[in-house]
């Protein structure tokens, strides 16, 4: 990295500790000082006279600079604690966000960017998801991922950590876009997740160290999901969800939409049917996103018709009446008449053999490979 | 003169033999009164001198003194004061005491001379059977209940002046004496009101709980509310074998003691369902207080402790559980002297599967990931580690619910209840478990032993749980698939004893386990 460049990068390390100023206003204010060390260089209350800060947001630019040293320091401490901090000044800010006018002007990593040769796919959906959401996710996380497929998501409960980790049991590569500081973990559940992305992916933050997770946060790094990704798939989301935000990033930012359709009587899938409805690729299988990125998949066998083969008569019977939504053993029992504790038996033969989970309680879904 | 009159207190539950002294004799005039006694004790000098002299015995003025001994136990209540006021009558001279050697006194007094029900009576009148009186004095109110001890001459009492009327002309007292066991049991189970057919549906439900009760295990309902869980646990003592009669007295002690005793009831028959609000102390769940009283814990020996709504009880309240359940009693200690209360009790907890109560139906459940694992997190390891069945209720359909056909009843269930736990009493005859409690080992009491499959140590499971090959193979199947723990693993093998047992198999079959399996706890799903 060139002398002059990581002056350059210094600064706008400093430029983005200030919470009013964001990527279209830095870019703003670099237009007019030329640099960002000339954003520096001029007077708080000058940038206040051109119209582009507020009074008091002038003064405490002024005052800040006092502190410069010290906001210098922490950023050459960045490396020994293992984080990156990209800029859109270097060769390896990716390349995906660039063309986007709100596209974050510095970003931490911790691991790896994604590849820009390979493609990208983010998987979103709501936080509280059904079983057949989860199931779901996770296994096109898996698919999708062993094909080469890189799996961008928010590391959040629910479908986006499905989806996560499906994409790491299937031994690819996934990256987590955070909404707090890249030194936090958030939700504190998926620890284990987060070690894991890093080795095998990378977490990326556009907040500076510290920054707690804040509501107005996650709607704003949503862009950077969709912006790192080549298509976004949703995978369950309610009617008026989160998931739906990002999706009209992604449609501003011409990304592909993708959407899992659910019964119609589901509410949670809700979302999902009327994006379908007004456009969005239907999914019935990985393979059908593998043929947008002209990945050639081999699976041959489809979702339904998962390898009943080898099981014996009851069993088959018992494994039919289970779907993806988990159904509690009473229905099973009296859907199938055998007796109670013969049914418990076959049940427990077929989550040995891995075909159906136990999702909680007495209860029951098939599970996808 | 001296006189002396036997009389009985309280300790814990027991009941304590206290001979009460009296002596008159001339000097300066007062009333006197030793033998450790607590303050309402002391005070019934005041109740007896006036009781005394609203019953017409006019009392020189001379010095009295009353000792109640031993003197160094503790004296608490108010059971002294029938037999005080009879000790100071003979000390006068009003009274010939010679005729009161082989009876007991026991009862308060009014200041009119009326003689007032106390608690407890069960104890005294069967402490008084075990130190060879024959006859008790007691007052009205609690004369039916002393009728529960077989043999023993009871004598009700109204006033002061009727028991002086009954000493002085002994040949008109009115007495009726103890009843044999044969002639409460009849009345058992079948009073019961409430009935396992009134459960419509909840096959899953139904079966759990039998299995449960059958080897006494303890069982934790999770489901949406309204999905018969309350339901159901209520309806585990009317499945449970019939009691027996230490069983029955030692119930009606403690519902004695604790003032719950019906009037008309000499002795509880019913084993007792015990639902304590979640708001519970750990006292009042335990036992305890200045003078330890039982709690829930021990008003629920011989029956059912049900905890609704487990994860809002504090979690103290809960962890004070664990000690009890293992030891089946209580010991409270005080500066002098520690007590013991039973704690005999098989636990049947409840709660909902999340804050809102409908998950995993997530049409309707909006409780987020964290928020789930919050609620369930409240609940300690090692209390789940004491349930060994846990079991999730299906929301009720409509059609279930309103169906008129015929459910099992209870005497279906209870019949192959009783059946299991006859091979289970056959089985651990004799033996002295390595988990039995050390304060009943000290006390030599029967009820060491290992006597459920419930209460099965680690040596018990080798012993009494032997599977085939075809079996071993499979439980370690699923040992290493579904990511078990030994301890988990303990519990399977104890349930499928029980179902064994159920099915009158002498060895655990495959599908034993299976179902033994499906009974496991939600630990990897929820807490892991």
């Amino acid at each position: 990295m060139g002398m002059e460049v990581q002056a350059e990068n210094e600064v706008i390390y400093w430029l983005i500790q200030f919470p009013f100023l964001g990527p279209v206003t830095i870019q703003a204010m670099k237009d007019h000082a030329g640099s960002f060390q000339g954003i520096y260089n001029i007077e708080g209350m000058e940038w206040a006279m051109r119209g582009l800060l507020k009074e008091e947001e002038g003064a405490r630019f002024e005052r800040a600079k006092k502190d410069f040293q010290k906001v210098q320091w922490e950023y050459h401490s960045l490396e020994s604690r293992g984080i990156k901090f990209t800029t859109c000044l270097d060769e390896i800010y990716p390349k995906r966000l660039r063309p986007f006018a709100n596209a974050p002007t510095a970003l931490f990593v911790k691991g790896e960017l994604p590849r820009e040769d390979q493609p990208a796919l983010a998987i979103i959906g709501s936080r509280n998801a059904t079983q057949y959401g989860l199931e779901a996710a996770r296994y096109f996380g898996k698919e999708l991922a062993r094909e080469g497929v890189q799996i961008i998501s928010g590391l959040a409960a629910g479908v986006d950590g499905a989806g996560q980790s499906g994409a790491l049991e299937g031994g690819g590569s996934t990256y987590g876009i955070l909404g707090c500081g890249i030194n936090i973990c958030y939700p504190r559940e998926n620890y284990g997740l987060f070690e894991r992305v890093v080795k095998s992916g990378g977490m990326i933050s556009e907040f500076c160290l510290g920054e707690p997770p804040r509501a107005r946060n996650f709607p704003v790094r949503n862009r950077i999901i969709s912006g790192l990704s080549d298509g976004v798939f949703v995978v369950e989301a309610r009617k008026k969800s989160g998931s739906l935000i990002t999706v009209g990033l992604a449609l501003e930012q011409g990304k592909d939409v993708f959407a899992l359709p659910g019964r119609i009587t589901d509410p949670g899938s809700q979302g999902c049917n009327e994006l379908i409805q007004t456009g969005a690729s239907l999914v019935n299988g990985p393979g059908d996103i593998l043929e947008f990125f002209g990945i050639k998949f081999e699976k041959k066998l489809s979702l339904h018709e998962k390898s009943e083969k080898g099981l014996a008569k009851k069993e088959k019977m018992l494994y039919s009446f289970i779907d993806l939504q988990p159904k509690h053993l009473e229905d099973i029992v009296n859907q199938s008449g055998l007796p109670l504790s013969e049914c418990m038996m076959i049940l427990l033969e077929l989550e040995l053999s891995g075909l159906i989970q136990r999702t909680g309680g007495n209860y029951y879904g098939r599970k996808l490979s | 003169m001296f006189q002396r009159v036997n009389s009985a207190g309280l300790w814990g539950i027991d009941g304590m033999i206290v001979s009460v002294e009296a002596d008159v004799h001339d000097g300066l005039p007062g009333f006197v009164m030793t033998g450790n006694l607590s303050r309402e004790t002391r005070e019934g000098q005041e109740r007896v001198r006036t009781a005394l002299k609203n019953g017409g015995f006019r009392l020189k003025p001379k010095k009295i003194t009353i000792n109640l001994s031993p003197a160094d136990a503790r004296k608490e209540g108010t059971t002294y004061d029938l037999a005080m006021a009879a000790a100071v009558m003979g000390a006068f001279g009003i009274l010939d005491g010679s005729g009161l050697e082989d009876g007991m006194l026991v009862g308060e007094l009014g200041l009119n001379g009326e003689v007032k029900p106390v608690r407890g009576m069960l104890s005294l009148v069967m402490a008084a059977k075990e130190a060879g009186l024959r006859r008790c004095f007691l007052p009205r109110d609690n004369a039916a209940e002393g009728s529960a001890v077989q043999g023993m001459e009871i004598i009700p009492v109204d006033s002061i002046q009727e028991f002086i009327h009954m000493v002085t002309e002994p040949g008109e007292i009115p007495r009726f004496y103890g009843r044999a066991w044969e002639e409460f049991g009849e009345a058992s189970q079948d009073t019961s009101d409430v009935d396992f057919s009134e459960l419509n549906g909840q096959a899953v439900l139904r079966r759990a709980t039998e299995v449960a009760v059958a080897g006494r295990h303890n069982i934790l309902y999770i489901g949406p509310a309204g999905s018969g869980k309350t339901m159901a646990a209520r309806r585990i003592p009317t499945i449970l074998p019939a009691l027996s009669q230490e069983e029955s007295i030692e119930i009606t002690k403690i519902y004695s003691i604790c003032g719950l005793l019906p009037k008309d009831t000499p002795l509880i028959t019913r084993r007792p369902f015990r639902s304590p609000h979640h708001t519970i102390t750990p006292t009042a769940l335990t036992g305890g207080g200045a003078v330890p009283r039982p709690g829930e814990l021990s008003l629920a020996s011989g029956g059912v402790l049900f905890l609704d709504e487990l994860p809002e009880f504090a979690a103290r309240t809960i962890e004070i559980l664990r000690q009890p359940l293992e030891d089946r009693m209580v010991t409270v200690s005080r500066i002098y002297g520690s007590y013991i209360f039973p704690a005999n009790v098989m636990v049947a907890a409840a709660m909902n599967p999340c804050p809102c109560g409908f998950y995993p139906d997530r049409s309707r459940c909006r409780c987020s990931t964290w928020q789930i694992k919050q609620y369930i997190g409240k609940i300690s390891k090692p209390i789940l580690d004491r349930m060994d069945v846990t079991v999730e209720a299906a929301p009720v359909t409509y059609e279930e619910f309103r169906r008129q056909g015929r459910n099992e009843s209870s005497a279906v269930i209870r019949s192959r209840v009783t059946k299991a736990r006859q091979i289970q009493t056959a089985r651990f005859a004799g033996r002295i478990g390595d988990t039995a409690p050390r304060a009943e080992k000290a006390k030599g009491k029967d009820c060491q032993r290992v006597r459920f499959n419930g209460e099965m140590g680690a040596k018990e499971i080798e012993a009494f749980c032997p599977l085939g090959p075809e079996e071993e193979s499979y439980l370690e199947q699923i040992y290493q698939r579904m990511n078990i723990s030994v301890r988990g693993c303990h519990k399977i093998l104890k349930v499928a004893r029980t179902i064994a047992d159920l099915a009158g198999e002498e060895n655990i079959k495959k599908i034993h386990l299976g179902e033994a399996v499906s009974y496991r706890s939600l630990e990897e799903k929820y807490w892991g």
